[in-house]
């Protein structure tokens, strides 16, 4: 299993109040390829990213699959409470075995 | 008797409405976000939902990129501030450049590095990135001068009725704006928000993609990218948007 950075933009507050609810946005660049298999084409196998997993201190606390339609530069929004300071940790699993990794920090006071 | 004559006055007095209206639709030139959707033009405005600003950033690192890079020269990329609003503009050697072309040039000519070529990822980015400083800023393109013949031909181009559809440009921009066309709506093609994240292309793209997207919708001949006659067109589009606010990087449907 390997990890790799990958071009993302994940807009999120800083830093919360505890309990507050944290809005986190996140855009990440894949091209979505497309299984492809038709006479005169050379067949393609499915590149997409198919889950999107966030956890924040060790816990998951969102997951999605994501299937062909909507894996071309995928926009996520989704929202998590503030527990205590840690970091958010964002994996887009891709078809193939490839996982995408990036992180965002997140200071609770 | 005395109604009759109301009537038609009634109705002689509402067809003059709908001309007036009809000629005041046709002149009037609005920029493309009020053409979009709610939802389309509230993520134009929003860097954190548009998925444009993926290149965007790619864009402010290529500036800064190299031994050579845009930013030896130039200084941080804040100093590009406007330069779109002025583009397409003829160089001194009397060729029409767009942006895509004077990055592309300066990458040849003073970076001695070789030129990215149209439509390619790094190219859209520097043009976003770049494009991005005159966000807001009205369009002010120089016409006169050496910009004139380009910007006749230009017209002609676009006045010209071309395909097997043989139709015009103007024919839907600027008589049918603010109608429907196979789902979306028709704006006034003034092209402000290109290089434009496209949700039909998936992915960022130039103008003259979107040109060729046009010339096939008219069943016309789809010309290269960065061709003359599209370069023109460019020159004269921009023309029609002087004043209009520079909206790239775009969110198209």
């Amino acid at each position: 299993m390997r990890t790799v950075p990958i071009t993302a933009r994940i807009t999120m507050p800083a830093s919360a109040r505890k309990g507050e609810v944290v809005p986190v946005r996140v855009l990440v660049r894949h091209a979505m390829e497309r299984a492809a298999n038709a006479p005169g084409v050379a067949p393609t196998p499915r590149r997409i990213l198919h889950t999107f997993r966030v956890t924040y201190g060790e816990e998951e606390v969102f997951r999605m699959d994501l299937s062909p339609g909507i894996t071309a530069n995928p926009y996520v929004e989704f929202t998590t409470v503030a527990a205590e300071s840690g970091t958010l940790v964002f994996e887009w699993h891709e078809d193939g075995g490839a996982i995408y990794r990036r992180e965002a920090p997140l200071v609770v006071t | 008797m005395t109604a009759g004559r109301r009537t038609t006055r009634a109705l002689l007095l509402a067809l003059l409405w709908l001309a007036v209206g009809l000629l005041a639709g046709a002149a009037e030139i609005r920029p493309t976000r009020d053409y979009l959707s709610p939802e389309l033009r509230r993520a134009q405005d929003d860097p954190s939902r548009h998925p444009g600003w993926l290149w965007v950033e790619e864009g402010e690192t290529l500036w800064q990129d190299g031994e050579r890079s845009c930013q030896s020269c130039h200084g941080e990329i804040g100093t590009m501030s406007g330069v779109a609003a002025r583009y397409p503009a003829v160089a001194g050697d009397g060729a029409l450049l767009n942006l895509e072309g004077r990055i592309d040039r300066c990458r040849t000519q003073h970076q001695g590095q070789p030129a990215f070529g149209y439509e390619s990822e790094p190219l859209l980015a520097l043009t976003a990135a770049v494009a991005l400083r005159s966000r807001g800023m009205p369009v002010n393109v120089v016409t006169e001068g050496p910009a004139a013949p380009f910007l006749e031909e230009g017209r002609r181009f676009y006045e010209t009725r071309q395909g097997q559809l043989n139709l015009a440009c103007g024919q839907c921009h600027d008589d049918k704006a603010g109608q429907h066309l196979r789902g979306d709506v028709i704006s006034n093609g003034i092209g402000t928000g290109y290089p434009a994240y496209r949700l039909d292309w998936n992915t960022l793209g130039s103008l003259h993609r979107r040109l060729r997207a046009c010339s096939l919708g008219v069943r016309a001949e789809q010309l290269p990218l960065g061709s003359a006659e599209y370069l023109a067109l460019e020159l004269f589009l921009a023309s029609r948007a002087k004043g209009q606010p520079i909206e790239a990087p775009g969110l198209r449907r």
